[in-house]
């Protein structure tokens, strides 16, 4: 699917972000404009920027992809993603903003008082930062690679330079107002074309989502294997082409594809003739629509564990993640801070409503990315492949620019905060230069670990990030916040009980092949123990050390807990105001 | 005729005996770290930590229970909803209301519970 139009939708959406990013460099001035944009912003503009920041190629790509493929079991993805804000808000979002903590490892210095504590956040909050920037990256190339047929690696490229140059110059406060505009362009971007796919729909008869049959070519469609693939055809069917089939070349001729696995070379081309029913990857459960639109359809081994793993990883790690953190500074006071977080749990449930409606729209109409396995590309294919001629392509260009969109401004958000935690805790280096030597760094290393990576679905690899956060900065902040006995060595021990498995979970999921392995759950969905071992490790190594619980840990939950308007705060000067 | 005599009110303890001092107010209390302020402030703790969870669990434990319940009964997911199988349903168009309605209430109770410990301590 090369299309003119979503070349330069992609092309506008980039340069927009570089004009915006421009336009910052002439009004942020001071170190505190930086990092904080001044604390000028209002609770609508803070929660959609914290929408447009989090709304990233997981939630755009990635959450339709999987639910095309595996079914209901991937809805918890969204549900997860809001409901995470849920528990952000009722546990952390007041007295996180009261604590004047910018980034996390602030936080753990501002409760705990101690420099080891502050070092193992930073560690951490980098390596999530990271986890999560790849899939952005990868979801980039795949964008790219699905809009003009540019390699991989090229989009990834794009994305990393406009993020990086655009942070260094215009640091927080453009970004706010360019991840605001970003969310509800977004919103338009996803939300515009369903109405059309809806209708199109209805005006081909309804046709049911949820047939007692596998799915069907509607067309003959010519396919293209990029990668070696394999893949299972549920009933015979005769294709046309030039490739290799099971180690056979086959130039420009029919060659009959028997029930069963096939192992289809790398730059195969054939067309699929209409009506015959689609064979899946070989990795992918083989349903027909009507077993695909029932839970625990996935073909997961211990899919209810795997359910319960990824309902944990989502509902507590979405506290951990460095962006998020970020954007709570910005706030006024501790209420603001509540009242931005229930907009944004708004925002997000108006988004949300739309990934599952392409997801099951594709089972119908694009079903040949079961085949070829790259079903985040669902969202990008559908509108050109359902509306015909000029009105198909100019929906097809508003996806393609709201997922580059999306790459770009949660990158932004991720590259700000990390600039940040590498500048104070890693560089040691002060001042605008430190944030900017740190940007390029924070851009750099993701980029090479996208060289590496074996490419597993986007919302996959964000669900791995989720999991860190959730077993390693969830308990600091959780316990932190709300008990007063947690120690120093408990804080330190708790993290790294709950953070090293999750995250050597996610590296040996991520960049080596596990297969069908009886532990392989264990690895790609940790959260349901690695969460629960860095609640238990902290509270119960807090309660063997208690002789080094912090000194004026009294004051400090005052500061965390009592409302700004009473006056209560004299614990010494601000941590912000100790930056500007 | 004689100017109106001028009043001058002149005022004084009655008493010898130091007068009593006014009472601390809690906001002093906490400021001053005394077992009063101390008191104060778990209260307050104790009272948003319970409404925390509370909303929390309530929320996330009803949605907990969706994955049990339609391995239990895998019947459930062919219950049709508005058209959509009910596990549709419920996760795509149910839940995002409840979410925002419970974090609402919660937004709602957090700040009453504010707004009754400022006047609890600044009662002078």
């Amino acid at each position: 699917m090369t299309s003119g139009y979503a070349v330069v939708a992609v092309v506008v959406v980039v340069l927009g972000a570089i004009l915006v990013g421009t336009y910052g460099l002439r009004v942020s001035r001071t170190t505190s404009d930086f990092y904080v944009a001044s604390r000028t912003v209002s609770p609508w503009w803070n929660a959609s920027a914290i929408g447009g920041e989090y709304l990233s190629a997981a939630s755009f790509v990635g959450i339709a992809g999987l639910i095309f493929a595996y079914g209901p079991d991937m809805l918890w993805f969204p549900v997860g993603y809001t409901a995470g804000y849920l528990v952000l808000l009722t546990m952390v979002a007041a007295p996180l903003r009261r604590s004047g903590a910018y980034t996390l490892p602030d936080f753990a210095e501002a409760r705990f008082r101690s420099r080891g504590v502050r070092a193992v956040a930073s560690v951490l909050a980098l390596a999530i930062g990271w986890l999560y920037l790849l899939p952005q990256l990868e979801g980039a190339g795949l964008t790219l690679n699905t809009v003009t047929g540019a390699p991989d690696w090229v989009g990834a490229l794009i994305v990393t330079v406009v993020v990086t140059a655009n942070v260094m110059s215009g640091g927080m406060r453009s970004i706010t107002f360019v991840q605001a505009f970003q969310y509800w362009f977004k919103l338009t971007a996803i939300a515009v074309p369903i109405v059309f796919l809806v209708l199109v729909w209805q005006v081909h008869g309804a046709q049911s989502l949820t047939k007692p049959d596998f799915p069907a070519f509607r067309q003959d469609t010519e396919v293209s294997f990029q990668r070696p693939t394999v893949v299972h055809a549920e009933r015979p069917l005769v294709v046309k082409g030039t490739g290799e089939v099971d180690g056979n070349r086959v130039e420009n001729a029919a060659v009959l594809l028997a029930e069963g696995y096939h192992r289809i070379g790398q730059g195969s081309e054939f067309v699929f003739p209409k009506d015959a029913a689609v064979p899946h990857l070989s990795t992918m459960a083989h349903n027909t629509n009507e077993m695909w639109s029932l839970p625990m359809s996935s073909g997961a081994d211990f899919p209810l564990y795997g359910a319960y793993s990824l309902i944990i990883a989502t509902f507590l790690g979405t506290m951990g993640l460095p962006h998020v953190i970020v954007r709570f500074y910005t706030n006024p006071n501790g209420t603001a801070a509540r009242r931005t977080t229930l907009i944004v749990l708004g925002l997000l449930s108006v988004f949300y409503l739309m990934p599952p409606i392409y997801g099951a729209l594709g089972r119908i109409y694009t079903p040949e990315l079961l085949m070829t396995g790259q079903t985040d590309a669902v969202v990008l294919v559908l509108p050109t492949r359902m509306i015909d001629g000029i009105g198909g392509e100019l929906l097809g260009a508003l996806v393609a620019g709201g997922a580059f969109a999306a790459f770009l401004s949660t990158s932004s958000g991720l590259v700000v905060s990390l600039a940040g935690v590498l500048s104070q805790d890693v560089l040691r280096v002060g001042g605008v230069r430190g944030f900017r030597v740190s940007t390029v760094l924070a851009g750099i290393v993701p980029l090479a670990m996208t060289f590496v990576s074996t490419g597993m679905p986007v919302a996959d690899m964000v669900g791995l990030a989720f999991a860190v956060a959730a077993s390693s900065l969830c308990p600091l902040l959780m316990l932190g916040i709300w008990s007063s006995r947690i120690t120093t060595v408990g804080a330190i021990a708790g993290m790294l009980a709950g953070g090293l498995p999750a995250l050597t979970a996610g590296l040996v999921t991520m960049f080596t092949d596990t297969g069908d392995a009886w532990y392989e759950i264990l690895l790609s969905r940790p959260a349901a123990w690695t969460a629960p071992l860095g609640f238990a490790v902290m509270y119960v190594v807090s309660l063997l050390t208690q002789r080094h619980v912090p000194s004026g840990v009294q004051r400090t939950m005052v500061k965390l807990h009592a409302p700004e308007n009473l006056g209560l705060d004299s614990s010494g000067p601000h941590s912000g105001e100790e930056r500007s | 005729m004689p100017k109106p005599t001028q009043r001058v009110v002149v005022t004084s303890p009655r008493t010898r005996a130091p007068r009593a001092r006014r009472p601390y107010s809690g906001t002093r209390e906490i400021k001053e770290q005394s077992e009063l302020g101390a008191v104060y402030m778990r209260t307050l703790i104790r009272a948003q930590r319970r409404l925390g969870l509370s909303v929390c669990l309530v929320t996330c434990g009803a949605l907990g229970l969706l994955p049990l319940l339609f391995a239990i009964e895998p019947g459930l997911g062919k219950f049709r909803v508005l058209g959509l199988g009910l596990p549709w349903f419920l996760l795509c168009v149910a839940t995002f209301p409840m979410l925002l309605l419970a974090g609402w209430f919660y937004v709602r109770q957090a700040e009453r519970s504010e707004r009754e410990f400022a006047e609890l301590v600044e009662r002078p």
